[in-house]
């Protein structure tokens, strides 16, 4: 399959702190790619690179082909581009907007208006709203909007669904599966572990390294360990106590619940349950559970 | 081209929806042309002097008589002894004390000469030094009229003050006063729409796209050569409906050289956006690097010959400083482009050197 972005060894550092080191890695045509990381990870540094507007220190990076120091401005052509940050003319009404971006990009609404019908049609009624007076739901159609406007080859999101609630969230990434099937490739970051399953491939990013990249499935599948979710009355204790059980891996908190991860062998269910009637906890229950994205980030990052 | 027109389309919009500092840019002119012209003036009327007369005859009385009634002074009290005068100019009202010698119309006729003592409050010298001269001239005209006969040759200079007979002070003013809200507005306003846009982070979403920088740049001056252009107007018009400054020579080359100054100073806030990064570092270096020179070093208030040698160059080195030489000369000499060809050549200088420098400088990636 073509290849649409290409990075190889791209490292950026401002002053001594390493923002990239040496990340290497390859989207195909119309794929959806997400990079998942906490927030300093490197994932908005890498994407100003991708986007032209940074210049790595070392390394070298193509898309579509194009070179992103010698071939700036075609690529520029064709990407769509969409800033971490909410980036609109907040004084113009959510139409000027789209009629701005689309104006730039020497196309108009009209030509392109199939591409964004589905997520602009959302926001259409409030077309004459100034793009600061909407909800984070809607200014995220907005800019998805502003950004595909163009019908860009390769689109650039970078956590566009942070600071949106969990419906617009599910529908922006309904969106983005639909523009995946008009052959669109997509490169989405977010710190949003659940978010990962939805893209077809996943790369894990901490402190400017890649430190795996899968499908999901494929992540989930490798991780190595036994995984309990544990309940108890008393959560805090609960995880206090834990982490003090031998031979435990990691404990962290999982919504209500507390996930305990030990090597194979290393403990069973019995002789957790007994360390916890030891220590005095009430209505606890503690049952295997399969691994996702976050438990697979967690367990790397240990290692890291 | 599309894509230009459609980015200062976007300008407008901006510039129309933020309506306070639309009004203030159109308010403005207006309220500084009133306030300069009216409160700002070196004319004098109704000093209040008082006088300290230690003799008391007929001549003191009438030359008292002569101060008070020339329109200038006002009598506001008579002093008994020396003690007074500092009293009297510390309650403040008072600006000049005229004091008599004792015996002075006897010391006049007899001895030829009586001598009369100006005290002036120098607190705010170039009133005090005026309000002394205008004295003197009082004196001396009095002087004439008890013995023209008795002197034998005679010179009387007639002077007249050519370009504002009057000597009126907005004629001044205008010239400097379109020097710097022209400077105000296009360098401050441009500098702060394209740093306004670095700060919101939609220049990273103009970067990321195919308008060139020159576009960007371009699109960004665009309308305020407009603003700057009618308020230019503005001021010509109400300086000569309000208070009479008069354009004697040509208006095509008035607006001409006006949007010369403009283009000049929509080139230097271009300059300054490219070097700084946010809003308020750009209002702070067009205020502080750009109004004051304009305000001081330009001869718009104080005259550039009566400065210090090392501020003179830096005078020349200010383009207001041309702008305002060539409106005045433009204004009231009723003077054409063959005399001010110099200037104007200098200012077009300027210009260019500010539009080359600016886009060296910008940057066509965020860091």
């Amino acid at each position: 399959m073509a290849v649409s972005v290409d990075v190889q060894n791209l490292s950026k550092n401002y002053g001594d702190v390493e923002a990239l080191k040496e990340i290497s890695f390859s989207v195909k045509k119309g794929e959806l790619f997400g990079f998942i990381g906490p927030d300093g990870a490197g994932k908005t540094t890498l994407f100003r690179i991708l986007a032209t507007l940074l210049l790595a220190d070392s390394g070298t990076a193509t898309v579509e082909g194009f070179d992103v120091v010698k071939d700036y401005r075609k690529i520029r052509k064709i990407i769509g581009y969409m800033p971490g940050r909410f980036s609109l003319y907040q004084d113009l009404s959510v139409e000027e907007n789209l009629t701005f971006f689309a104006t730039i990009f020497g196309t108009t609404i009209e030509e392109n208006y199939n591409l964004v019908k589905e997520i602009y049609s959302q926001i259409e009624p409030f077309k004459t709203r100034k793009a600061g007076k909407l909800s984070g739901g809607m200014k995220q159609k907005l800019a998805l909007s502003c950004a595909l406007i163009h019908k860009p080859e390769v689109l650039f999101l970078d956590e566009p669904t942070t600071g949106v609630d969990a419906v617009s969230r599910q529908e922006f990434w309904e969106m983005l599966k639909r523009l995946k099937a008009q052959g669109i490739s997509i490169i989405v970051s977010t710190p949003y572990m659940d978010e990962a399953g939805l893209c077809d491939r996943v790369a894990l990013i901490q402190d400017g390294s890649i430190m795996q990249i899968s499908t999901p499935e494929k992540v989930v599948e490798s991780y190595p360990l036994e995984l309990y979710t544990v309940d108890s009355a008393d959560i805090y204790r609960l995880l206090h106590d834990l982490k003090k059980l031998p031979g435990a891996a990691s404990v962290f908190a999982f919504g209500q619940s507390a996930h305990l991860s030990f090597q194979k062998g290393k403990l069973s269910r019995e002789g957790v349950l007994d360390y916890l009637s030891k220590t005095g906890h009430k209505e606890v229950q503690v049952k295997p559970v399969k691994p996702n994205i976050e438990d697979c980030f967690m367990e790397l990052m240990q290692k890291g | 081209m599309k894509r230009f027109w459609g980015f200062v389309v976007k300008e407008f919009l901006h510039i129309f929806r933020d309506y306070r500092t639309l009004l203030i840019l159109f308010g403005m002119p207006a309220v500084q042309l009133i306030l300069f012209g009216f409160v700002i003036t070196n004319e004098i009327k109704d000093a209040r002097f008082a006088v300290l007369d230690l003799s008391k005859d007929e001549t003191t009385r009438q030359i008292t008589e002569k101060i008070t009634s020339s329109g200038y002074f006002r009598l506001d009290r008579n002093l008994n002894t020396y003690h007074e005068i500092e009293a009297a100019f510390r309650e403040g009202d008072i600006r000049l004390v005229v004091v008599f010698e004792p015996d002075f119309a006897r010391r006049l006729e007899k001895e030829r000469a009586a001598h009369v003592q100006l005290i002036g409050d120098a607190s705010d010298p170039n009133t005090a030094n005026i309000l002394v001269n205008y004295a003197t001239g009082i004196l001396n005209n009095y002087l004439l009229s008890l013995n023209a006969e008795a002197i034998p040759l005679q010179i009387i200079p007639e002077a007249r003050m050519m370009y504002n007979q009057e000597l009126k002070g907005v004629f001044m003013f205008v010239p400097g006063l379109m020097a710097m809200l022209l400077m105000l507005i296009s360098a401050l306003m441009t500098s702060l729409s394209i740093t306004r846009e670095k700060e919101l982070g939609t220049m990273e979403l103009l970067l990321a796209s195919p308008l060139r920088p020159m576009q960007i740049v371009v699109g960004k001056v665009f309308p305020y050569v407009f603003l700057a252009f009618i308020n230019a107007c503005i001021i010509i018009l109400l300086g000569w409906a309000v208070f009479g400054v008069p354009v004697r020579g040509s208006i095509a080359l008035l607006l001409f050289e006006s949007f010369l100054f403009i283009s000049m100073a929509l080139s230097l806030g271009i300059l300054i956006s490219c070097i700084t990064n946010s809003q308020q570092l750009a209002m702070m270096i067009s205020l502080v690097a750009l109004m004051l020179p304009t305000i001081l070093l330009s001869g718009f208030i104080f005259p550039v010959e009566n400065m210090p040698v090392i501020l003179q160059w830096l005078c020349h080195i200010m383009p207001p400083m041309y702008f305002i030489t060539v409106i005045k000369s433009i204004m009231l000499k009723g003077n054409g482009l063959f005399f001010i060809w110099k200037e104007t050549l200098i200012l077009i200088g300027f210009t260019l050197f500010f539009i080359l420098l600016s886009v060296k400088k910008f940057k066509i990636r965020l860091a």
